[in-house]
């Protein structure tokens, strides 16, 4: 077929892709390169959740839930006490930022706008600067204003510390669920004559719960698996706790001293409680998607 | 005339659409109460900062700057100084943005561009999100067993035909640097590719379409047009990334050896701030115990000064179309 050379007096050009031009290679080459580099990233979390199942998977019973850890050179024993050091230390974590969190971010997104002063940004910033603080250095500060002053080791100095861990997971996400909440729910529970707190605890608030409550998912599985604030907070315990004023074992911690023992059974026990902090973490992960995900 | 015919007649002096004085003494109350809860945070800022350095006030009494550029660490004489610590944050620091920023903007641009259909690219930036979610505590028994045998005949090798360079100039002995930044380069990648691909998305369709119609290729489009134009979010979520290696602690204690020493070699062993927190505060007292607070202060100060930088780059570059 006869290709005209001229088409109104401008010449003719092939407007088909040229596939061996340099700059199509080049093209190709670089959405391999990506490809690539995708496939790179999801290696070490298979890798690792692989060796977690083919190492731990052998040593979970339910008795690991109620036994203590072991001496060197014995049977495999349990994490009982470090089990519920855990939930111990991350409930107390959580009984105090879930509540403060929350409230701080009532207060930036609802409030902060208002108010004369122009504190949102600092407060903000605040949060921002705070998610960026070492989770060691959380530790020192609860070692230096609780541990240095009640003379003792205890969950609740390792729950202050990961409160301040959880905290601006919470207030960010808290807010910026309280101000996905369409203007119009305010303004028509205003009109129906209900004040600040009948909005924001009656209206507000329960329309965001559910993203909020992603939030606070997060947190928690965050916290339970943090090691460095609870190291010389709530120190490890070879026993059960009898009150929370005294020196608690925590799965994490657990997972760190046995991981570092030449003992095998006690290696095998930090495998084992590593493969159940990954399961619990995992599993809040994807519930806290799912939440999110159905609305 | 009076006012609004509907309501009804008054009997106090005060008409009844206004709301009464205790409800108003509630909601400002509820507003004050809340505005507590934000200072709050702005104040635990503060207080770790105010905490730490307190406690850190006999060793920064004691050695003064030079802390900064000390090599002993001697609880025997009372003689401390973390400049091999200081070394070591820098440097895993360092090898973990070398491998992650490429690795994780590679990521970012793979799931941001169409590639894939959107029922397989969801889950897998959600697989990326939970690769983050995995505790450090975990990367480092991983790291212990795993990776250390898995890069030890690697490392021998380079050792053995490259170790007239610097860098591979001593025999892997197990644990080591470059174990450590291999370790955090896997930790950060999450962050870098999150936070990358979400100032990739962000830039406007049109962009994109101007640049096709203009006859560039897709990679022309990407590294002319996108890239710069979500360059100020790539930036921030770098440093962000950077902030938390310099801070991360468990995974790093576990797989870097823990010794005193500064080396050019990637395969000798050394320590982190965090690293030397880690190992010594639980059992240090007196003067050793301030001078792991004026370390732990020193951290602090340097995450913070990589947080703000990238908060500031952040707000300061970033476009809004």
């Amino acid at each position: 077929m006869a290709v005209p050379e001229s088409i109104g007096g401008y010449e003719s050009i092939n407007l088909k892709k040229n596939s061996s031009s340099p700059r199509t290679l080049f093209s190709t080459v670089m959405s391999v390169v990506a490809t690539l580099c995708a496939v790179l990233a999801i290696i070490p979390l298979f890798a690792v959740l692989f060796y977690l199942l083919r190492q731990g998977v052998q040593y979970l019973s339910p008795s690991l839930f109620v036994k203590l850890p072991p001496p060197p050179l014995a049977d495999i024993g349990g994490f009982g006490n470090a089990f519920v050091g855990t939930l111990l230390t991350v409930g107390i974590a959580s009984a105090i930022s879930i509540p403060v969190g929350i409230l701080a971010a009532v207060f930036l997104a609802e409030f902060a706008k208002d108010t004369a002063a122009p504190d949102e940004n600092w407060i903000d910033f605040a949060v921002n600067i705070l998610a960026g603080v070492p989770s060691i250095v959380m530790g020192t500060f609860a070692w230096a204003t609780i541990v240095l002053t009640t003379g003792t080791y205890s969950a609740v100095a390792a729950g202050v510390a990961l409160a301040i861990l959880m905290l601006p997971t919470i207030v960010r996400t808290a807010s910026e669920a309280l101000e996905a909440v369409p203007g119009s729910y305010r303004q028509a529970s205003i009109g129906l004559g209900a004040g600040k707190v009948d909005t924001v605890l009656r209206i507000v608030l329960p329309a965001a719960t559910p993203a909020i409550v992603t939030g606070v998912m997060l947190a928690v599985a965050r916290a339970i698996g943090e090691t460095a604030p609870v190291l010389f907070t709530a120190l490890f315990s070879q026993f059960w706790n009898r009150t929370v004023w005294e020196p608690t074992a925590t799965l994490s911690m657990l997972v760190y001293s046995f991981a570092q023992v030449p003992y095998k059974n006690q290696q095998n026990l930090a495998w084992a409680g590593a493969l159940v902090l990954v399961a619990i973490v995992l599993f809040l992960n994807i519930l806290a998607r799912w939440i999110t995900r159905k609305r | 005339m009076t006012s609004s015919p509907n309501l009804p007649p008054e009997s106090s002096s005060k008409p009844a659409w206004k709301r009464s004085d205790s409800a108003r003494f509630l909601d400002n109350g509820f507003v004050w109460g809340t505005g507590a809860f934000g200072y709050a945070l702005m104040a635990i800022l503060i207080g770790i900062a105010l905490q730490v350095g307190v406690q850190a006030i006999p060793a920064l009494q004691k050695f003064g700057l030079g802390f900064l550029f000390s090599t002993n660490w001697n609880p025997v004489e009372d003689l401390f100084g973390v400049l091999p610590q200081l070394y070591g944050t820098l440097v895993t620091s360092f090898i973990a943005l070398l491998i992650a920023v490429p690795i994780g903007l590679g990521i970012a641009l793979f799931l941001s561009e169409d590639f894939l259909p959107e029922k397989i690219q969801r889950p897998l930036v959600f697989l990326i999100e939970l690769l983050a979610a995995v505790p450090s505590v975990v990367f480092g028994l991983w790291g212990i067993f795993v990776l250390i045998p898995f890069l030890r005949p690697l490392g021998i090798w380079l050792n053995q035909n490259f170790g007239w360079i610097p860098f591979f100039s001593t025999p892997p002995a197990g644990p080591g640097i470059y174990i450590a930044g291999i370790i955090l380069a896997i930790m950060i990648l999450p962050i870098i590719s999150a936070i990358s691909r979400d100032a990739l998305v962000a830039v406007p369709l049109k962009l994109r379409q101007a640049s096709y119609g203009l006859g560039a290729t897709r990679w022309e489009t990407i590294f002319k047009v996108i890239i710069p134009a979500a360059f100020s979010g790539i930036v921030g979520g770098v440093m962000l990334a950077l902030g938390r290696a310099m801070g991360e602690t468990m995974a790093v204690t576990m797989v870097i050896g823990n010794a005193n020493a500064i080396s050019p070699s990637l395969f000798a062993q050394g320590s982190t701030i965090s690293s030397l927190l880690a190992n010594q505060f639980a059992e240090a007292s007196g003067l050793q115990s301030s001078s792991l607070m004026y370390a732990a202060l020193a951290l602090f100060l340097l995450t913070l000064i990589v947080n703000v930088i990238a908060e500031y780059i952040v707000r300061r570059f970033s476009i809004k179309y």
